[in-house]
Formats: C-alpha cells, structure tokens, sequence
C-alpha cells in the first residue's frame, strides 16, 4: 500500500526522464526521444479514453430516456463501442467527386490535431503535465478555436449543401460562444493573476475558486459550461450537425475512418473542454479539503490526484452530457439571442464583480 | 429591463426542471422500460390493451358460440374473415344455419377488433399471441373453428 502511494505519474515521469539521460547522455536526443514518448503515450490514452466516453455517452443517454442502452455486444454492451470501430475502419472512406480532395481530406485531421494540442497545458496529476507553459490558458482557448477551420474546411470542400451550411452555422457559433468562454476563464485569470495552469491549481490549495469565489465564480462556472458546450457542437447546440435538418451537417460525406476521426474530435474536445473546467473551477488535481478539518483533509490526501482529476473531469463530462439528453437544440435565432442578449452580457458585468472583489480581497 | 431578468429567471429555472427529471431517470434505473424480448419470453407480460389475432374460444366439450350469422364477416372492412355455412337438420326436423368453416386470414387482418364489437354471440375474441412470423404465406391462413366442435346450447 505504501509503496502504491509512493507511485505517482511524475516519479514515474522523472525516473523515466533520469533513465533517458543516463542512457543517451545527448540531451538533445533525450528530449526528442521524450517528445516522441509523450506523443505516443497520449495517443495511446486517448484512444481508449474515447471508448470509454462513447460507452458511457450511450448508457448515459438511455437510462435518461428510460431506456437500456447497450448491452448484447460484451459484459453489460462494453464491447459495443470496438464492434464500431471495428465496423467504421472496414468501411470505405468515400470522397466526392467533386469535392475539392485536398482539403476534404486534410479536415479531419486538422479537427483532430487541435483538439490533441490542447491537451498539452493540461495538469493530469500533481507534477504531471506535458508543458507548463506559461501562457497556458490563452494557448486553450486560441488553440481550441482553431478547430472551426477544420470544420469549415470540411464544410466547404464537400461540395454539399447540408455540408457548408452545418459549417457556416458552426462557424456563427464558435466565433460568438468563444467570447463568453474567453470572459468565464478570464475572470479566474483576474483571482490568480497567471495565466500558467499550474499556478490557477496551486491557488486553489486552499479552496476550490467555485467555493472561494463566491457568487460571481459560480455563474462564470456556469457561462463556461454552456459556452463550452456550445464551443465544442454538442447538444443542445449541435446546429452544426443537427441531424434532423442537415442530415450530418458538415460530415455528411464522410465515411469510414474520416468520420470516426470526427468523431475522435468530439470526444477529445469534450474531455479537454471538462478538464479545464475541472482546473479552473474545481481546482485541477487538488483533493477536496475543509479547513480546519485535519482528519477529513488527510482521508482526502490519500487519493491519488490523478484520480482527483479524472474524478472532476467526469463529473463535468456528465453535466454536459447531461445537457444533451435534457434539452431540445435551439434555433439559429435562439442561438444567438443566448449569447449575445444574455451570456454576454452577464459575463461582462461578471468580470466586474471578479475584479472588484479580487482588488477588495473579498474572496478567501 | 424587469422583463429581461423574468427572462433569465423562468429559463433557468425549466432548464433545471428538465435536468431533475433526466437526473431523477438516471438514478432510478427501475423506471426502465425496456423489454428485453426474447431473453424474457417466459415472464413477458402484455398489455390488456394489446390485441394479437381473432380467435375462437371452444370450451372442453369442443364446442363454440358462433351462429355463422356473419355478422363479423360484414363488419371486417377488409374481408379478413370468410364464413362458410352450412344447413344443419334439427333434430325436430327443422333446418338451421350453422356454421362449416370460419376462415381467418391473418395476413390481412389490421387487429381492428371491429369483429369481436359486431359479433352479437360473443363468439370470437382478441388473443395475445404475436409471435405470428411464417415463411410461406399460406400458413396465415386460419381455420377457426376446431374440427368436429359444435355450437354450444342455447346460443342462438
Ligand atoms: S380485427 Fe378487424 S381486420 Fe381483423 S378480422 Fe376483425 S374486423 Fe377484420
Ligand atoms: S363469429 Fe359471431 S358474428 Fe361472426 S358469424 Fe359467428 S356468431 Fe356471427
């Protein structure tokens, strides 16, 4: 038990490091050689990170709709979502004729490769990050919204209607729901003062910012959570799929393996998007303390952060999911009334509340 | 300005109200309403509103209540049914109507109930079997009164 505490993803890290060191000796070398280990060793965790969350996407949604979900394919239908895949790389990836070919096929890749990207500044365990860099929240949230290029790309060079349109609408979306993400995470920018992801996890040591903060963090905690979800297309603001209209909106002719890689976008963005809310709000890696509870915050201690993170992360995940199967999509029209009459609005004046507050020093 | 924070008020408020529900069916997984057919064949429990096909009941002296007035071959508004009838002597000498074959075509039938509501003697009802599938057609077509039954007495 001792020796499992003592484990942790960054003495893992660092001894994998020292090894590298000792055995190359060209410190060049050693940090290529790492470069190419941390390429590997996300890919290998997202892959099965998105077969979880496809998994529980299902089940989430039918017990919501009284419903079973899944459940012939594997114990309890856990297998279902590799009879998928399985399914999805033996089906032929089909380009239009007319389709402009360079870019059809350069889109979902670009999807892909930014959602990957910004899994970078993120803190999986304590000590445990890819690159803290330390502009690390303004690399999120110019990175993430990259994507949409890849989803205009794809829209566009479908040569498809339902195609350039769900892009277009896509387009409209992210441009204005990134100005309220910017504003939720930048009211934790004003209470921390750095931009580096690893000092917004140290100053919640004492505190999550959702309970430090009062009022104010609460409902940027909220605004982060719409905007994100409108950021990253999904359900009820999924006007860029919106199958009922646009039969698939800007993948409608994608097939076998550029799909799913659509599909490992929306999954890795979901996870990224619940990850840095999970750090900004619910304090990253950091256990659940109560002050003056010694006992408590020592139980608390004993869980590995990285189970701490994933914990948070989850339980955003599934707010968001929850989002989707609770409520019906919105109109084009209702989108941007949401926006722009209401979640812009409330999250300026909430900037001025966070800043007021951090100047008094209101917050614990 | 009062308008727009009513706005934001009873929005949030029916979005939580949503959410309770889904979270409410979430964490009850009893509420589930799934069939798991065939796996729960033996314990599968149908509807009483269900209606399967038209059958009809004989009781242990192989004998039914259908007068071959056919009155349900009228009613049926796709000629489902097809009544054959037949001149039974009495044994007092008299001739009466009864009925030789009650063909039943389940192919056809749209479980309308429309039959079992015109038939004045109660003679047929609604089952609930639907487990119906065949491979060759001609096997949907039923003969429903069982060979050798009679009409019960005192049905007229
Ligand atoms: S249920 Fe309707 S369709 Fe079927 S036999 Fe009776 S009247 Fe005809
Ligand atoms: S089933 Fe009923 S309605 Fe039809 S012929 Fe017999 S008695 Fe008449």
């Amino acid at each position: 038990m001792n020796l499992f505490l003592t484990i942790s993803f960054s003495s893992i890290a660092s001894s994998l490091h020292n090894w590298l060191t000792k055995t190359i000796g060209n410190l060049t070398m050693v940090q290529v050689t790492e470069m190419v280990l941390v390429g590997l060793s996300l890919l290998v965790f997202l892959v099965p990170l998105c077969f979880v969350l496809g998994y529980m996407e299902r089940k989430v949604a039918a017990f919501m709709q009284i419903r079973l979900g899944p459940n012939r394919v594997g114990p309890k239908g856990t297998l279902q979502i590799v009879a998928d895949t399985v399914k999805l790389l033996f089906k032929e990836g089909l380009t239009p004729n007319a389709s402009d070919k360079f870019l059809f096929n350069l889109a979902p890749i670009i999807v892909v490769v930014t959602s990957m990207l910004v899994m970078a500044p993120i803190a999986f365990a304590k000590d445990f990050q890819l690159w803290d860099l330390n502009i690390g929240v303004l690399y999120v949230s110019s990175i993430s919204s990259i994507g949409v290029i890849g989803i205009l790309m794809a829209g566009w060079s479908s040569y498809n209607k339902y195609s350039l349109l769900g892009a277009m609408r896509s387009g409209a979306q992210i441009v204005s729901y990134e100005l309220s993400v910017g504003l939720a995470i930048i009211s934790i920018v004003i209470l921390t003062g750095s931009l580096r992801m690893s000092d917004i996890v140290m100053s919640q040591a004492n505190g999550w910012w959702i309970f430090k903060g009062h009022i104010p963090v609460f409902i940027s905690f909220v605004i982060f959570l719409i905007a994100s979800t409108a950021e990253i297309n999904r359900a009820p603001f999924d006007l860029a799929e919106a199958e009922q209209e646009l039969t698939a909106g800007f993948h409608t002719e994608y097939s076998g393996m550029k799909f799913a890689m659509f599909l490992l976008a929306e999954y890795i963005n979901l996870f990224v998007v619940s990850a840095i809310g999970a750090t900004l709000f619910l304090g990253g890696w950091m256990p659940f303390h109560i002050s003056n509870w010694a006992g408590f915050n020592n139980v608390m201690d004993y869980l590995p952060s990285s189970i701490w993170f994933l914990g948070k992360t989850f339980f955003i995940i599934f707010i968001i999911m929850q989002f989707r199967w609770s409520f019906p999509r919105l109109r084009v029209d209702q989108l941007l009334t949401l926006e722009w009459k209401y979640l812009l609005p409330i999250s300026m004046v909430n900037v001025i509340l966070v800043t007021v507050m951090a100047i008094m020093g209101w917050h614990f | 300005m009062k308008e727009y924070f009513v706005t934001i008020y009873k929005g949030v408020r029916s979005l939580l109200k949503g959410m309770k529900l889904t979270g409410y069916y979430f964490t009850h997984p009893r509420e589930i309403k799934t069939e798991e057919y065939p796996d729960n064949r033996a314990t599968l429990k149908m509807f009483d509103r269900f209606k399967g096909e038209v059958v009809m009941p004989h009781d242990e002296k192989n004998e039914h209540r259908c007068t071959g007035c056919q009155a349900c071959e009228i009613a049926c508004p796709n000629g489902t049914i097809k009544i054959i009838t037949k001149q039974e002597i009495q044994p007092d000498g008299k001739k009466k109507k009864a009925i030789d074959t009650f063909v039943y075509h389940l192919e056809l039938c749209t479980m309308c109930n429309l039959c079992v509501v015109a038939c004045p003697s109660d003679a047929i009802v609604m089952a609930q079997t639907f487990e119906h599938s065949v491979y060759d057609k001609k096997q949907l077509k039923k003969v429903l009164n069982k060979p050798g039954s009679k009409i019960m007495e005192g049905v007229e």
